[in-house]
């Protein structure tokens, strides 16, 4: 079947690329790059990636301005008819900004920018970006963000916790997150936000492929529906 | 129109480059400092019909971020 999966570009957008050859590995279809100026998205996208970076110099707060750039409009619109959307780390940020996810990400506990690969516990299994994982399984993957201290009020946290939102925890906390929390998931569970960085695990040449069942189970997932 | 916007975080809402900041004038040998949280002033001049609704407007769509932030609009002139 056609699989069409498109990822953002904006300026100061730096993981885009990786994202895209994550994409094709894993798909082997080349992903359609879009860029922020665009108000519309190409039809029939299957799967959206907001990738990391420092959209827009991270002026006023991390992920504020691509959050009203015409093309995240968009992408909010397509979230809403149930598009399947990841966003990480500046996507992440991107998302919460947008209201598509719950919480904000803050500057990190410990001030400094923290790069490294950091082991996650897996919170959902049933997901269609973590269905390749099992609950409970640790997983590593990298970090690289100053602003990656995840806040929401407690009543939020509950709800997350409650509603199986927590996708990943930090098994480890590097930078303050509430309840280690390293990847939430939108109600309907068609939205994924996450600090760490997936596609920067894809095959053995990296370190790890860790990342790759995230990018398998989306796949899959997509290909079977 | 004159108005400053002063963003702050949240009480409550821990303030990691307050505390450094903090910590940073007791290093200075500043005593006596008990808190310190850091904000943003952001400085707009606006024509003179701009109604308050719109600049209540502003600061909720994009100049605080109302999951941790407070704002205050000050018109200075």
């Amino acid at each position: 079947m056609a699989f069409t999966a498109g990822v953002i570009t904006f300026p100061g957008s730096n993981c885009d690329r990786d994202m895209a050859v994550a994409i094709e590995a894993v798909s082997g279809k080349p992903a359609t790059r879009i860029w922020h100026g665009d108000a519309a998205l190409p039809d029939g996208l299957d799967f959206i990636a907001v990738p990391g970076g420092f959209s827009y110099g991270d002026y006023l707060r991390s992920g504020a301005m691509a959050a009203n750039s015409p093309v995240m409009r968009a992408v909010a619109e397509a979230a809403e008819r149930g598009v399947p959307v990841l966003g990480v780390c500046n996507g992440f940020q991107i998302l919460t900004e947008t209201g598509l996810l719950p919480g904000a990400l803050m500057r990190n506990a410990g001030i400094h920018f923290v790069c490294r690969e950091v082991p996650l516990i897996v919170g959902n299994d049933t997901s269609l970006f973590t269905a390749k994982y099992s609950k409970g399984q640790e997983i590593v993957i990298p970090v690289a963000h100053h602003d990656g201290n995840y806040y929401a009020d407690d009543e939020t946290l509950d709800r997350l916790e409650g509603e199986g939102q927590v996708a990943f925890r930090y098994a480890e906390n590097p930078n303050g997150s509430a309840r280690d929390i390293a990847g939430v998931l939108n109600a309907k569970g068609n939205v994924l936000g996450m600090m760490p960085h997936p596609e920067r695990m894809i095959e053995a040449a990296q370190g790890g492929d860790d990342g790759r069942a995230l990018f398998e189970a989306v796949f899959e997932g997509l290909s079977v529906a | 129109m004159k108005v400053n916007v002063h963003v702050s975080l949240k009480s409550g809402v821990l303030d990691p480059q307050g505390r450094a900041i903090h910590h940073a004038l007791e290093g200075l040998g500043f005593s006596g400092v008990n808190d310190v949280r850091a904000g943003r002033l952001i400085a707009l001049d606006v024509a003179d019909d701009t109604s308050d609704e719109a600049l209540d407007e502003m600061c909720r769509k994009l100049l605080a971020n109302m999951v941790i932030e407070n704002y205050r609009i000050e018109k200075v002139g």
